[in-house]
C-alpha cells in the first residue's frame, strides 16, 4: 500500500479540490482528510459516517475551589499563562502539562480528560474515508492527524486498497509534519504568486527533511505565466518533477457550490482533462498501476 | 489598538488585507504571525534591522545524577522523555517546554537547555514597522515563535496581527489579546464552513469581530445569509478582479496601484476603531 499527501504550504491553492478529484480517479483508494482544524473535503465527497471516535487530545487542569488557598504558585509556574487572577484555568490556554498539579502545596489541582474532537470512519460513493473534526479552540491537531492516518491505514488494509490519499493542512508545522511522515510521495499544489513560490520552497525543504519524494503541480498557472516559468525553472534546477499544470477556471467554484468534484460536475471540461493528466502522471511515477495487479 | 486578521480557510486574503490596511493608515506596526509561511514581507520589501534566534527550553539530563526511575517520563504528557535502565532519550520536537520534568525530578538531574526553533526578524519599510518570525523547517511548534513575535508589540503604534490559517493553537495565540479580529472569507462553501468554525473560536474567546468578504462576487450568497442571521458586521467587500489577482501574484499591494482602495482600507480601519470604541 502506498501513501500520497497533497500539501501546499500556503493555504487556498487548491489542495482539497485536487484531492477530491483524485479520490474519484484513483478508484478504490482510501481518502484521509488531515486538515483537521478546517476540514473541507467532506463537502465534495459527502461521506456517510459509519463510526465516530472521541478524540482525547490534551488534558485540562481543574482547580478545586474548596481546597485552593490562593498562594499563586501555580500562576507563577504555568508557562502558558493559563491560570487567571481569580484562580480558574483558562481552557483555551491550558496545554494540560500538569505542572500546576505538582506545584500546588495543597493538592487542589487535578488533570482531567477532555474531548478535543472526533474522528470518523466513513464511506463515500468512491470508497472509504477517514476524517476528523478538531473542536474549535483545541490544540493537538498533530495527534488527531495521526489518529486519522491510523484509521485510514486500517481501512486500506481491510479493503485491500492500494493507495491512501491524504489531504494535508496548510503550513509546515505540527499537523503538516504528522501528515507527511512516512508517506511515499508529497504533491505540493502551488500557485504562481510570490507567496505561493515562497511557501513552495519551504514546504519542499520540509519534504526533503522527512525524506519524502516531492512532486509539484502549479494550479491556476495562467494567472501569472512568468511566475509559472520561475517555478518550472526552480524545480528543474532542483531535480523536482512538475507533474502538471492546472488552469484558472470558474468551474472550480461552481463545482464547489454544487458540492461536487470537478470530475463529476464537468467531466468534459479542459480543467477536468488537466487533472486527469496530472493524476495519470502521478500514478505512473508512484507505480500505482503495477501495484494494482 | 490591536487588530488581528484571521480566516479559518487558507488563501482567502488575510495577508492582502493586513498589508493593504497597514499601507493605508499611519503609525503602523505589522506583525506577521504566520511563522510557518510568513508572506507579508514579500509585499513590503522591508529593510531588516535586527535578526534574533528564537529558542525554547528543552530538558537536559545529567546522567550522573539520574536514577533512571522515570518519574519525568511518566509525568510528561507529551511523551518527550523516554527513560530506560541504561539511557534517557529526549525528543525536543515533542516537548511543550512546560518545565515539569525539571520540577518533578527528585535527583535534580534535569536542567533546561536552549533549543533553536526559529528566527525573529525586525524590519521597516518607510514609516511602517514590520516584525515577522520564521519557524525552522522540520520544527513542529509554531506557538513559541508567535509569542516571540508578539513580544515585540509597540503599544504606541496601531498594531496589525496577520494570523496563520486554521482554527487551532497558532491562531488562538495570534488573536489572543487583540481588541478586534477581522475575519477574511470568501463566499464559497469552503469559505463559509471554515468561517463558522472560526466564529465559534472567537465567540469562545469573547473576541469582537467583523468580516471582510474577498472575491465577493464569486460563489453563492450563503456567507451573506449567515452574517445576516448572526448579526455579524460585513466591514468590506473586495470583488474578484483579474487586476487585483495579477498584482497579488507579483507581490504588489493592490492599494498602491489602485489608490481608491487606500481610502477603503482607511475606512475599514476607522470602522473597526469605532466598533472598538478607541
Amino acid at each position: 500500500m502506498k501513501q500520497l499527501t497533497v500539501l501546499s504550504g500556503k493555504g487556498g491553492t487548491g489542495k482539497t479540490t485536487i484531492t477530491a478529484s483524485f479520490a474519484i480517479l484513483a478508484k478504490n483508494a482510501v481518502v484521509a482528510d488531515c486538515d483537521v482544524d478546517a476540514p473541507d473535503l467532506h463537502m465534495l465527497l459527502h461521506p456517510r459516517i459509519i463510526k465516530t471516535q472521541k478524540f482525547k487530545g490534551s488534558k485540562l487542569a481543574v482547580i478545586g475551589k474548596t481546597k485552593c488557598v490562593e498562594c499563586s504558585l501555580c500562576r507563577e509556574k504555568c508557562r502558558f499563562d493559563a491560570i487567571t487572577e481569580d484562580f480558574t484555568v483558562d481552557p483555551i490556554s491550558c496545554e494540560g502539562c500538569g505542572v500546576c498539579t505538582i506545584i500546588c502545596p495543597v493538592n487542589a489541582i487535578e488533570l482531567t480528560e477532555r474531548i478535543s474532537g472526533y474522528a470518523y470512519i466513513s464511506k463515500t460513493k468512491y470508497g472509504f474515508m477517514a476524517h476528523a473534526m478538531l473542536s474549535p479552540s483545541e490544540s493537538n491537531s498533530g495527534k488527531l492527524v495521526t489518529l486519522v492516518r491510523q484509521n485510514a491505514k486500517i481501512l486500506a488494509e481491510k479493503e485491500n486498497s492500494h493507495l491512501i490519499i491524504i489531504d494535508g493542512p496548510p503550513g509546515i508545522g505540527c499537523p503538516v509534519i504528522a501528515s507527511v511522515t512516512g508517506v511515499d510521495a508529497g504533491l505540493v499544489v502551488t500557485e504562481p504568486t510570490m507567496s505561493g513560490i515562497h511557501d513552495l520552497e519551504r514546504v519542499l525543504q520540509l519534504l526533503k527533511h522527512f525524506n519524502v519524494q516531492p512532486f509539484v503541480c502549479v494550479n491556476m498557472y495562467d494567472i501569472n505565466v512568468d511566475n509559472t516559468e520561475k517555478i518550472e525553472g526552480f524545480c528543474k534546477e532542483n531535480g523536482i518533477e512538475i507533474v502538471g499544470k492546472v488552469s484558472f477556471d470558474s468551474i472550480v467554484t461552481e463545482a464547489m457550490v454544487n458540492g461536487k468534484t470537478i470530475i463529476e460536475y464537468s467531466p468534459r471540461s479542459a480543467i477536468a482533462k488537466e487533472i486527469e493528466i496530472l493524476w495519470g502522471k502521478i500514478s505512473t511515477l508512484m507505480s500505482l498501476k503495477q501495484s494494482l495487479k | 489598538m490591536i487588530i488581528s486578521i484571521a480566516s479559518g480557510k487558507g488563501g482567502t486574503g488575510k495577508t492582502s488585507v493586513a498589508v493593504n490596511m497597514a499601507l493605508s493608515i499611519r503609525n503602523v506596526q505589522l506583525l506577521d504571525c504566520d511563522v510557518e509561511e510568513p508572506n507579508a514581507h514579500l509585499f513590503l520589501h522591508p529593510k531588516i534591522t535586527q535578526i534574533e534566534p528564537v529558542y525554547v527550553q528543552v530538558p537536559f539530563v545529567n546522567e550522573k545524577l539520574c536514577d533512571h526511575r522515570g518519574k519525568c517520563s511518566s509525568f510528561c504528557q507529551y511523551n518527550a522523555i523516554f527513560v530506560s535502565p541504561e539511557k534517557v532519550l529526549i525528543f525536543p520536537e515533542l516537548c511543550h517546554n512546560c518545565g515539569g520534568c525539571a520540577l518533578i525530578c527528585p535527583k535534580k538531574a534535569i536542567t533546561e537547555d536552549k533549543h533553536k526553533i526559529g528566527t525573529l526578524k525586525i524590519a521597516s519599510a518607510g514609516d511602517l514597522k514590520l516584525v515577522y518570525g520564521e519557524l525552522e523547517v522540520g520544527e513542529p511548534m509554531a506557538v513559541p515563535v508567535i509569542r516571540e513575535v508578539k513580544r515585540q508589540i509597540d503599544r504606541n503604534r496601531n498594531i496589525i496581527l496577520d494570523s496563520p490559517p486554521g482554527t487551532s493553537c497558532p491562531v488562538i495565540e495570534t488573536v489572543k489579546g487583540s481588541d478586534f479580529c477581522i475575519l477574511v472569507t470568501e463566499p464559497t462553501p469552503f469559505g463559509l464552513h471554515d468561517l463558522k468554525i472560526t466564529v465559534q473560536v472567537l465567540e469562545d474567546m469573547k473576541m469582537p469581530f467583523g468580516i471582510v468578504i474577498n472575491r465577493a462576487d464569486i460563489g453563492d450568497k450563503k456567507v451573506y445569509e449567515y452574517c445576516g442571521e448572526k448579526d455579524i458586521p460585513i466591514l468590506l467587500e473586495i470583488p474578484f478582479q483579474r487586476r487585483i489577482a495579477e498584482l497579488y501574484s507579483r507581490g504588489v499591494p493592490f492599494s498602491l496601484e489602485m489608490p481608491e482602495w487606500k481610502e477603503k482600507f482607511e475606512a475599514l480601519f476607522n470602522e473597526v476603531r469605532k466598533l472598538v470604541g478607541k
